[in-house]
């Protein structure tokens, strides 16, 4: 590959390797600060579907160790997305050491705030939101649950911000800390944001979970208690290799329900939701 | 040249260059499926921590996969037990089931089973009747050409364990040239404890020499050839073993590809051969270029030499007329995505 970056994202690495400048530079900048690495564990490629899209209405094929067969080419003015789309790519269908949830996390006093959901749920934007409030954030894509320990590892690449939460997190955060504003992507409009420098630099630095919350955006407020049973069913479904794991995976998920509070949060706004947020917190991680 | 790396180190593990690049190694690992292959290789060896924590996953991940391999062969032994027809495991399956020393690492991705052409009917009925469904659209062109060209039925998948099964009655298409005796092939198999049976030891080779050489355009070459060398290594340790070999090779009409499969495992992986199998023949050189057409970022490379093997795969399977009469059958179904995957590119 021509243009290639090696970056260590919490415990993980990947080497982004692309035949266009533009997207690895999109990524320098983005994750500047951040650790690079010697060797990789995930290896992702952005390639030109066919020789000639290289130069022609150019489109980034996601490919790297680990492939969808019918994953969706994007144009080159998308590159950025192709690399994070191919980074999750790698950790969803190759992570076999953590149990991997689909959700966002932040830690206080050693504690850890898991936050899942569908898309659209908000978990990205309150992650971010907590993460310049108090807490420190650990990650709005995926939370790294280590079933040897139980113990909650932190995934902090850049956030995605869609749509309108990207004109809410500006007034927080620093002009220099976003990425390129992207129009258009299957997500609609996208900008990334880095970490902050805490965020960065304790990457490795792994929680113990104390509150699990199923954030619902848009709905009046409102406080639900989710039983073990259905939080477990739940996560099972936010987790990309839980099966994977077998035996390995239910025994971390069962730990896990079973010593964290689990409950639901509808919210109308984000400034009702960190309300709740910090109320339900003084209560539960107790 | 990342593959030849790979090689040089899973045929000799204490061979790594001190400046090694370990991601290139293990990109091309990944691509060429031997990653869990290489992870045993290297067990015990002195390797960056970072890179020591990869392969102990990988190496873990092996115990999920036999696991999985193996309930999928119980899962077919239920649903056909009834039927009362011998089920033989093939590939990866079979190297699980009679823990053999391929298996180490090995990966499994289908199941694959050999039965007697005549129940066909019945044992996908029965399997269907198990939870397992048809990919093919029922009589639709990819449907039927298996059914009368393909040494297997048509690809079932199950609907709850989203597992594929391949069915075989034989083990070429029925359109190459060499006619392996499937009935042979039953006849010589090998009870498993658990009512389940394998192919003999030279059976094995047999088919795996058929698969790499006299079939498809060699995709994922580097570790059929890697099982080769593994069983040949375990087998031939009993006496008599290469003249049966040769034998059994000669009946299936399959002599050359099983001694040119053999030269290649003895180039790259150093497999331990007899003198009178040595003729070397000019015609191994670009069959091990195709093996070795991989990067150290997982890509393939040679494009002219995969290309040739393409257009081999293609002939080897099919008469110059019925060729072309596939071609245009599929460019014409292009738009559609149902019939889009042929059963040419398939494993």
């Amino acid at each position: 590959m021509r243009h290639g970056v090696n970056l260590a994202v919490g415990p993980l690495s990947f080497r982004v390797g692309s035949a266009w400048p533009g997207p690895v530079a999109a990524l320098r900048h983005l994750y500047a600060g951040y650790p690079g690495c010697e060797t990789a564990d995930f290896t992702v490629r952005l390639e030109p579907v066919t020789p000639w899209r290289r130069w022609v209405r150019p489109s980034v094929a996601i490919q790297g160790d680990y492939v969808l067969p019918d994953a969706a080419p994007l144009p080159l003015a998308h590159g950025l997305v192709a690399a994070e789309m191919g980074m999750n790519l790698q950790m969803a269908l190759g992570e076999r050491r953590y149990l991997l949830l689909h959700a966002a996390s932040v830690e206080k006093d050693g504690r850890a705030l898991i936050l899942t959901g569908e898309s659209g749920a908000g978990k990205s934007t309150l992650a971010a939101w907590l993460g310049e409030h108090g807490w420190r954030f650990m990650g709005d894509e995926f939370a790294l649950l280590e079933p040897e320990t139980g113990l909650l590892f932190p995934f902090p690449r850049a956030v995605s911000l869609k749509n309108e939460s990207i004109a809410a997190m500006a007034a927080f955060v620093a002009g220099d800390r976003f990425g390129p504003r992207l129009e258009g992507t299957p997500k609609g409009t996208i900008r990334h944001i880095r970490p902050n420098d805490q965020a960065v630099a304790r990457m490795t630095e792994p929680a113990r979970p104390a509150l699990i919350l199923f954030p619902r955006f848009g709905h009046a407020a409102e406080i639900r208690p989710v039983g073990p049973a259905e939080a477990f069913m739940r996560l099972t479904q936010a987790s990309t290799n839980y099966v994977a794991l077998g035996q390995r995976g239910f025994d971390a998920l069962t730990g896990l329900v079973q010593n964290c509070r689990a409950l639901a949060l509808d919210y109308p706004d984000g400034a009702k939701a960190a309300e709740l947020i910090e109320l339900i917190w003084a209560e539960a991680a107790r | 040249m990342s593959a030849r790396l790979l090689v040089q180190t899973l045929r000799n593990p204490t061979s790594l260059p001190a400046d090694c690049d370990w991601t290139g190694l293990i990109a091309a690992a990944r691509a060429e499926q031997l990653v869990g292959s290489l992870a045993f290789r290297l067990e015990g060896r002195k390797v960056p921590e970072r890179v020591e924590r990869l392969l102990a996953m990988h190496r873990a991940d092996a115990g999920r996969v036999r696991v999985q391999a193996l309930w999928e062969a119980e899962m077919a032994r239920r649903a056909l037990a009834p039927i009362g027809i011998p089920v033989v495991l093939l590939k990866g399956t079979a190297f699980h089931a009679a823990g053999l020393e391929a298996a180490q690492g090995r990966n499994v991705g289908d199941l694959d089973i050999l039965v007697p052409r005549d129940s066909l009917g019945e044992v996908e009925r029965a399997l269907i009747a198990h939870g397992w469904e048809r990919m093919k659209e029922a009589d639709g062109y990819d449907d039927l050409y298996y059914r009368q060209w393909m040494h297997e039925l048509p690809p079932l998948i199950h609907r709850e364990r989203d597992r594929m099964a391949d069915v075989h009655h034989t083990i070429l298409p029925l359109t190459a040239r060499p006619k392996p005796d499937a009935a042979a092939l039953i006849a010589a198999s090998i009870a498993l404890p658990d009512g389940l049976r394998m192919l003999s030891p030279e059976d094995m080779i047999v088919h795996a020499a058929a698969h790499l050489i006299a079939d498809g355009d060699m995709a994922g070459g580097l570790r059929n050839l890697w099982d080769i060398d593994r069983l040949l290594r375990e087998f031939s340790r009993v006496d008599g073993f290469w003249p049966r070999l040769r034998e059994r090779a000669g009946r299936h009409g399959l002599g050359p590809a099983v001694e040119r499969a053999v030269r290649l495992a003895h180039d790259l992986y150093a497999t331990p051969i007899p003198p009178s199998w040595r003729r070397w023949s000019a015609m191994d050189a670009p069959f091990k270029r195709r093996l070795l057409a991989r990067n150290g970022w997982g890509q393939p490379t040679r494009p002219v030499t995969r290309f040739g093997f393409y257009v081999r795969g293609h002939l080897m399977r099919m008469p110059p007329m019925m060729l072309v009469r596939h071609l245009v059958t599929k460019a014409r179904a292009k738009p559609d995505q149902s019939v889009s995957s042929t059963p040419i590119s398939s494993e």
